[in-house]
Parts: structure tokens; C-alpha cells; sequence
């Protein structure tokens, strides 16, 4: 950069950059580009006459006050400070206060979570069914209902939405514990386990709630700009939190069996009844309040996992591809291949859709963008083998739950991964923005949750609650 | 004479699509060329067209590249896509029916 002969210029350029550099809002290439403009401005000015300082003065007053430009680079690039907008704008001694309540209130809330689970026993609802040694399936077709009503909540008191918002929420969560519990589930032929669409309701459930707490996390604004991304970011990392605390919450169990066992005493009721189930819930709501209030902390874990593993699946599904040609040997079609099958397109939408919550949008492609088409275009040719495998077999044996909604999911993330890829492909070679890659990965996002839902609605009736 | 903010505000994303509809160009030259254009009367904070450009390349409407000028400056270079085309093509649709609509109006004015 061509700098000025005048020094002391050149010093207080060097405080302006300071300045900027202090506030999140703008990135370095954001300062560069400014400082640029500040250095066209002043050649202009000392040009016309005007001495070092003066100039200084008057290209600094026209580049506009450093409140007014960081609030607009913000509402610009409102990802970089996704967090503070979160969290709510203010003074750092307000967010100090609020911080203090909201602390209470995850509390209060985790808390009631936690004994949300235990509220049934009163109603003689025994999680070991009856002593039957068979977990009661009660518990798991309503796990996600004890503790997403009131993460819901949270959500619903943090960004200040009305009393009418909070009843429009709470009409889906009275749907579905309706569908829930209302169905008459068959036990299986042996008599012991859950029927299949039972356990399709378990499993899916959640996943269409999950919504509901992205309509109240997002608060009113699920068209704007970036707030679902925002959401897809929070999922991440709450996971994250969540198996960190489940980690921690398994050494404390550990240690509870072990110590008690030392002086001859069983914990395991204590364990089994109350630290697990009641953690369990409670984890929730605390990660939740954790991914809320203290960001920083860990807040690039999902991209930076994405980094780490996109090559290594890139590889995997490559040599396995290689491996299936050069051998020869076809897919064996086994029970769980089609679910394993699904939830390797999980996971490599996910690694697509965390790489494009931590992009810069607007920086070009690199190598690391190859790297993800060669992932989604190789996840999709495993995919397409491994369904004519199960189209062949579902041909052969006929309908079941299981299959048509394993096959269900399978075409929706097929459909997602290949317009994936076209739009990846385009934008590697420069045809098109990765905006627009981004932006369908956001709208695609309720149709996950709007399959879940019509699985746990239709398919009990239609497949005779089998 | 003074704008009124919003005027400002809004005519921001019709007159960068426009001048780089021109050719690329940079910030200090659009700025430099929208003071030229409006004979001094459009004076934006200079600061305040960074945000509208970042915007501008998020939608796709430009497309932003870094590259080294004649003087040895580094500078972000921006030009217009396909879509800020179309973009602008519609921008300027809307803004003759405003200009066509206080037109018609201010003439009665004159007439009667």
C-alpha cells in the first residue's frame, strides 16, 4: 500500500485502523477496502491543498461516525455478529443484568424439565412398565414433549414474543401429543417390543418439533435474512454442548455406581430413576441457554469438525466406490443398510450445511468447495446404488413402515444433495454466488420437519399400526 | 439542499447498479461519481456505501474482486452480475412510474 511522506499521517491513519480493528463488525479485508478509500480520499485533499492534518480531519468526517458505519457493516454481514444480535443490543452492563435473569430463568426451566419426566409416575405411568423389565414406550413417544414445550418457552420469554405467538406455538405441541398417544400401537408378534410405526413415531417426532423451537428461535422474523441460518448454526452447536455434557454426565454416573457400591449399596435407582432421565432433559435446555450465553466459547466447533471430517468422508465414499467396482461385489441388502444408507445423506448434508453456515458467502471458491462437490457427488452415486438395491428388494417383499419411510427420507436428502451439487458445481466455476447455495439449503429446511410430521400422522393409520 | 435520509437511503441501490452497469469501478470512484452526477446535491457519508455494496454482492446483484491498481494500491473492485442487471432494469421501472406520476402532477400544478 502506497503510504504518505507525511508521518504523522501515516501515525494516525495507523490509530483509525486501531479503531476499526476494535470492532467486530468489520473483517480485515472491510478495513482494507475503507482504509483504501481514506488514502484516495486524503491524496485528493492534499492535492487540493489542504495540509496532512486538515486533511486527515475532513476525510475521517466523510467516511462517517464509527458508531453509525459498525451498526451498518452489521445490519450488512448480520452473521459475524449473530451472537450479539442474539443476545440483544446494549450496553455491557445491561447484558450483564439480563445475563443474571436469564440464568434464572434456563434454570427455572431446566429444573421443571427435569421433573417433567417424573410427573407421569404419579399418574402410575412406571417407566420400567410395570416392572416388566420393558422400558414403557410412553416415555420415548413422548421424550421430545417434556422438554421442547418449554425450551420453546425460553425462547418465547428471550425474544419478548407476544402471548398470541405463544399460543399459535403451542397448537402444534398439543397436535402432537395427540398423535402421540393416541394411536393404538400393536405390540409386536414376539409381544415384547414396540410395533414398527411406533417406533417411526418416537423417532420422528422430535425432528418435526424441532421446527416449532426454530419458528420461536428465530422470533418473528423466519423470512429474514440469515436467521435461519442462525438456527441451523444454534442446532449445531447445542449438539455439541449436548454430548460434552452427556460425557461429563456419564462420569458422574460412573463415579455415583461406583462409590455407593464401595460401601455395599445399589444406586442404581438413583441412577437409572433420576440422574439419567432427569439430566437428560434438563441437558436440553441448559445447552440451549449455554450455545445463547457464551458463544464465544466454543462457537466455531461445528465448522471446524466439518473441516476435519469433509475430507475424510470425501475419501471414505471414494474408496468404497472404488472398491465396489474393482470387486465387483454388489450392496447386500440387509435390514438396516437403508437406514445406514439415510443417515450417511445426514451426514453429508450436514457437513454441507455447517461449511455453509461458517463461509464467508461472498468469497470465491477454493479448493475446500471441490472438496465438498467431490463429497456430495460421490455421496450421491453411493446413494443411487444402494437404492436400486432396495427398490429390487422392496419389489420383491412388498411395503412395509420401515421401508416406504426410510425410502421417503432417502429421496428428500437425494433431491436436496443433487440440487446441491448442480448449485455447487455453478459456483465452482464461477457461474453463480454461493448465496444461492446457501439460501436452498435454508429453504429446503421445512421439508424435513413436514416429512417427520406426516410420518407420525399417517403412517400408524395407513400401515394398520403395525 | 438537503435530502431527506430515506430518499437517500433509497436511491442508494439504483445509482451503484447504474454506475457499474458503466464499468467496474470501485468505492471512492462511485462515490466520486455520484457527487459528479448529482452536481454535489447526493452527498452519502462516505463510509455508508460499503454496507450498501457487501449487501449488493450477498444478493448476487455484484460480483467483488481484488486487484492491484496503476498506483500500487490494492483495491476491491466491483461489477455488476446478470442478476443486478435485471435488478436495476426493475429498479428503473419503478422509479419512472414515480418520476412519470410526480411529473404529471407538478405540470397540472404549473398550468393552473
Amino acid at each position: 500500500m502506497r503510504t504518505f511522506a507525511d508521518q504523522p499521517l501515516e501515525e494516525q491513519i495507523g490509530q483509525w485502523r486501531e479503531y476499526l480493528r476494535r470492532r467486530q463488525a468489520f473483517h480485515g479485508s472491510d478495513i482494507e477496502e475503507l482504509e483504501g478509500h481514506l488514502r484516495d480520499q486524503l491524496t485528493a485533499l492534499t492535492e487540493a491543498g489542504l495540509a496532512g492534518e486538515e486533511a486527515f480531519l475532513v476525510a475521517v468526517k466523510r467516511m462517517g461516525s464509527l458508531d453509525a458505519l459498525s451498526l451498518e457493516f452489521a445490519r450488512a454481514h448480520s452473521d459475524r455478529l449473530w451472537k450479539q444480535l442474539v443476545i440483544g443490543p446494549g450496553a455491557a452492563d445491561e447484558s450483564a443484568r439480563t445475563g443474571h435473569t436469564e440464568m434464572l430463568v434456563a434454570l427455572g426451566l431446566a429444573v421443571a424439565a427435569a421433573l417433567a419426566i417424573k410427573v407421569p409416575e404419579l399418574f402410575g405411568i412406571r417407566p420400567d412398565g410395570g416392572g416388566g423389565g420393558e422400558a414403557e414406550p410412553f416415555y420415548f413417544r413422548n421424550a421430545s414433549l417434556f422438554v421442547l414445550p418449554l425450551l420453546t418457552l425460553y425462547f418465547i420469554w428471550k425474544r419478548g414474543s407476544g402471548v398470541a405467538r405463544a399460543l399459535w406455538l403451542a397448537l402444534p405441541f398439543a397436535a402432537a401429543a395427540f398423535f402421540a398417544n393416541v394411536f393404538p400401537f400393536r405390540t409386536n408378534d414376539a409381544g415384547c417390543c414396540s410395533s414398527d410405526t411406533e417406533v417411526l413415531t418416537i423417532l420422528h417426532l422430535p425432528i418435526a418439533l424441532w421446527l416449532v423451537v426454530g419458528f420461536a428461535y428465530v422470533g418473528r422474523r423466519w423470512f429474514a435474512d440469515g436467521r435461519r441460518m442462525d438456527f441451523v448454526r444454534f442446532t449445531g452447536e447445542l449438539v455439541i454442548y449436548y454430548v460434552l455434557m452427556a460425557l461429563g454426565g456419564g462420569v458422574l454416573t460412573a463415579f455415583t455406581m461406583m462409590m455407593f457400591a464401595s460401601i455395599g449399596m445399589n444406586a442404581g435407582w438413583l441412577v437409572g430413576g433420576w440422574l439419567i432421565p432427569c439430566g437428560a432433559m434438563g441437558a436440553v435446555i441448559i445447552g440451549s441457554w449455554l450455545v445463547e450465553a457464551k458463544q464465544s466459547v466454543i462457537e466455531n466447533m461445528a465448522p471446524v469438525l466439518t473441516r476435519l471430517f469433509t475430507p475424510l468422508f470425501t475419501v471414505l465414499l471414494l474408496v468404497f466406490l472404488g472398491t465396489m467396482v474393482w470387486t465387483g461385489s454388489p450392496i447386500n441388502v440387509e435390514r438396516e443398510v437403508l437406514i445406514g444408507f439415510d443417515l450417511l445423506l445426514v451426514l453429508v448434508v450436514g457437513l454441507v450445511l455447517y461449511s455453509a453456515s461458517a463461509r464467508d458467502p461472498q468469497a470465491p471458491p477454493d479448493f475446500f468447495d471441490g472438496l465438498q462437490l467431490v463429497l456430495v457427488v460421490s455421496a450421491l452415486v453411493v446413494d443411487g446404488v444402494a437404492l436400486a438395491a432396495i427398490a429390487a428388494r422392496i419389489t420383491e417383499f412388498g411395503f412395509t413402515p420401515n421401508r416406504v419411510a426410510a425410502l421417503g427420507e432417502n429421496l428428500i436428502l437425494l433431491v436436496n444433495l443433487a440440487w446441491t451439487a448442480w448449485l455447487y458445481a455453478r459456483f465452482v466455476r464461477h457461474r453463480s454466488s454461493f448465496a444461492t447455495l446457501e439460501r436452498w439449503q435454508i429453504a429446503y429446511l421445512p421439508v424435513y420437519a413436514v416429512w417427520a410430521a406426516l410420518v407420525v400422522v399417517m403412517f400408524p393409520p395407513v400401515f394398520g399400526y403395525r | 439542499m438537503d435530502m431527506s435520509k430515506d430518499l437517500v437511503a433509497a436511491s442508494a441501490t439504483p445509482l451503484v447498479l447504474a454506475i457499474l452497469a458503466e464499468g467496474d469501478s470501485y468505492g471512492y470512484a462511485i462515490i466520486k461519481r455520484v457527487a459528479e452526477l448529482s452536481g454535489g446535491h447526493l452527498q452519502w457519508t462516505d463510509g455508508m456505501l460499503y454496507p450498501v455494496l457487501h449487501r449488493l454482492e450477498r444478493q448476487g446483484l455484484v460480483a467483488a474482486k481484488w486487484s492491484t491498481s496503476e498506483n500500487g494500491r490494492r483495491r476491491k473492485y466491483y461489477r455488476i452480475t446478470r442478476e443486478g442487471r435485471a435488478q436495476l432494469a426493475a429498479q428503473r421501472q419503478q422509479w419512472q412510474v414515480v418520476d412519470g406520476t410526480l411529473r404529471g402532477l407538478w405540470m397540472r400544478a404549473c398550468m393552473a
